[in-house]
């Protein structure tokens, strides 16, 4: 049953990622923060849909409205997961604030039949050019905090990424980059300039 | 303490106004004879025939019997969930979570709670007279297990011609129950809700539980357990258990905070062991209170059960492999000043639930009333509780309104 406050519309980002799941396919959404892609995905794709949620409001948000979320750090509870459980393993704008990223997409690959990550592009131009040329570190509406208290403690850019796919034997299924717009275009159509003007990045990937 | 000094006289007086109040057949409820065709299987060996359960209920049971929600009690709780308890007339042990509009709605929900084996509000324990000696039980009682517990519970279920639960929820001692019919009886649960629980007694948990057993064998009127039959109530054991437990499901801060250093009706302490600070007084209230209402052989044989309790040895070596393949949607809850069970215990079924990839929902609330505070008010425990029935029931198709169906 829906209702009118579960058809707003969601986030431009969640969105694409939705419309990368397959109906009645099983998810798991790390970081799910209030909920929202998976209830869309409950709602009008019939998933079978978990989360994990770091923190506390996030996790009583999702639960108090249905939603089988449990309080948890990807950084240390994925590998309680066993192989393949799910179809689909969501990482929405959370890669960039793990401690160990590199092993949180070897366990998205493990766990998932599919892997979609989505993260801020720190190879954009405005990051690229605000470092160049004030000598600090960027500050924008993609990433709006100060170095001393973000808690985006590893960034990267497409290429970056792109890069640690390929040491770890990580296929890219799909990759886009969106920009500012909100405009999605394949990263394969033209890596370099997808890595200067996505603001941020979804990829698919598998083992 | 006062009862220090009890003089027969006291403990005879004493002993009328606990035997008068605490008569099974007057109190509320429902007691039903079960085990009349099949024993009931102990873990120990033994088997069971013909043993009365106690329960109680509150709503509605609709037509497709779809509805009932199984609450499992802790060491010290009854059926007596909602209502006035009948012999403290104290409210309902879960008045806050059960009733009409509350979290777990009896507006919609029907709530089943028996009183759990080897206790003593009117089910089957050591104070229940031995058919075959015409003397109670004592501690010839069989030692009984959660599973048994659980295993009496499916038989009441089958006797109230119900083939499914809606649900199964119960903190401590009651959610290890809840661990257990999910384990053992998944395809009968449909949401199991294991709240501030283990899969397993710790060492410490069992040597709390050490303590206590010894204060009320230690207590001379205990006679071997045979207290009834000699005409007496090991009172001081029993409180003093009750004592050394009770401040187990506190905690530290909210001890402090509630009485700190505070002196009990005195302006300065007396150079003596009467109850100076309040929190003396407390315990000692809390310990002669408890005994009105509790029986000493029960307390030791739901103590044994729990300490017993361990789901991985009894599934195999691995509690993950008892809730393989397990369509149970489940509600894992800790409070983080809870440090009977604390926290690190309820990761460990979410991890368990998670290697298997289970349906788990999992919060953890902050307060300061430690391992109490699945009793007590916790507004957003109770707020994200509800959310998560709503959530399940809309999955298990119970209607949002009215009374969850056509009332029979």
């Amino acid at each position: 049953m829906m209702t009118e406050n579960q058809r707003k519309a969601i986030r431009v980002d969640l969105q694409l990622i939705a419309d990368m799941i397959e109906p009645n396919s099983r998810v798991l959404d790390i970081g799910c923060e209030d909920g929202t892609l998976l209830d869309y995905l409950v709602n009008f794709k019939q998933v079978d849909g978990r989360g994990i949620e770091l923190s506390t409001e996030g996790v009583n948000a999702c639960v108090s409205a249905g939603l089988p979320v449990i309080q948890g750090d990807a950084d240390t509870d994925l590998a309680t997961y066993p192989d393949n459980a799910f179809d689909y393993v969501v990482l929405s704008q959370t890669l960039q604030a793990m401690v160990a990223p590199r092993t949180v997409v070897k366990h998205l690959v493990r766990i998932g039949k599919r892997a979609i990550v989505s993260f801020p592009n720190f190879g954009h131009w405005r990051a690229r050019s605000h470092l160049a040329l004030t000598g600090r570190m960027p500050v924008s509406d993609a990433l709006p905090y100060q170095w001393y208290d973000t808690p985006n403690i590893h960034l990267c850019t497409i290429k970056d990424f792109v890069e640690m796919c390929r040491e770890t034997e990580t296929i890219i299924e799909r990759s886009i980059s969106l920009n500012e717009r909100g405009n999605a275009r394949r990263i394969n159509s033209g890596p370099l300039l997808a890595n200067l003007f996505g603001v941020q990045a979804v990829f698919v990937l598998r083992r | 303490m006062s009862r220090n000094d009890c003089s027969n006289q006291t403990m005879t007086k004493s002993d009328e106004k606990s035997f008068r109040k605490w008569d099974a057949d007057t109190f509320p409820g429902h007691r039903v004879v079960l085990g009349r065709d099949e024993p009931l299987r102990l873990d120990c060996g033994t088997g069971l025939s013909n043993f009365t359960v106690a329960y109680q209920t509150y709503g509605k049971l609709n037509a497709n019997k779809t509805n009932a929600i199984m609450i499992c009690h802790a060491l010290t709780g009854d059926q007596f969930v909602a209502e006035p308890h009948p012999i403290t007339g104290k409210p309902g042990w879960w008045d806050l979570m059960v009733g009409p509009g509350k979290p777990i709605d009896t507006d919609r929900y029907f709530v089943i709670c028996s009183n759990i084996l080897g206790g003593c509000m009117g089910t089957i324990g050591p104070r229940e007279i031995n058919p075959e000696t015409g003397s109670p039980w004592a501690i010839k009682f069989p030692v009984i297990t959660i599973a048994d517990m659980v295993r009496a519970q499916v038989m009441l279920l089958d006797h109230l011609e119900i083939e499914r639960l809606f649900a199964v929820a119960g903190g401590s001692i009651g959610g290890m129950q809840v661990l257990e019919w999910a384990a053992s009886y998944p395809e009968r649960v449909f949401a199991a809700a294991p709240i501030a629980t283990t899969v397993h007694h710790s060492a410490q948990n069992i040597a709390f539980h050490e303590v206590g057993r010894q204060a009320i064998m230690a207590d001379p009127d205990w006679c071997g357990g045979d207290y009834q039959t000699e005409g007496r109530n090991p009172e001081r054991g029993l409180s003093i258990a009750r004592m050394a437990a009770h401040v187990t499901y506190l905690s530290e801060l909210a001890l402090q905070s509630k009485f700190g250093r505070r002196l009990q009706d005195r302006e300065a302490i007396t150079y003596g062991f009467e109850a100076d600070f309040q929190v003396e007084s407390y315990l000692r209230h809390q310990g002669s209170t408890f005994v009105d209402r509790f029986d000493a052989n029960s307390y030791l044989y739901i103590t044994r059960a729990a300490d017993y309790f361990d789901m991985a040895e009894s599934h195999g070596g691995s509690v993950a492999d008892a809730f393989r393949d397990t369509p149970v949607r489940f509600c894992v809850i800790s409070f983080d000043s809870d440090w009977l069970y604390p926290t690190a215990e309820s990761r460990v079924i979410v991890n368990s639930l998670n290697a298997v990839a289970a349906n788990v929902s999992f919060a953890e609330f902050q307060t300061s009333f430690g391992h109490d505070s699945f009793l007590l008010n916790v507004p957003e425990f109770h707020r994200v509780f509800r959310g998560f029935l709503n959530g399940a029931a809309d999955h298990y198709g119970l209607p949002r309104n009215g009374h969850g169906g056509n009332a029979r």
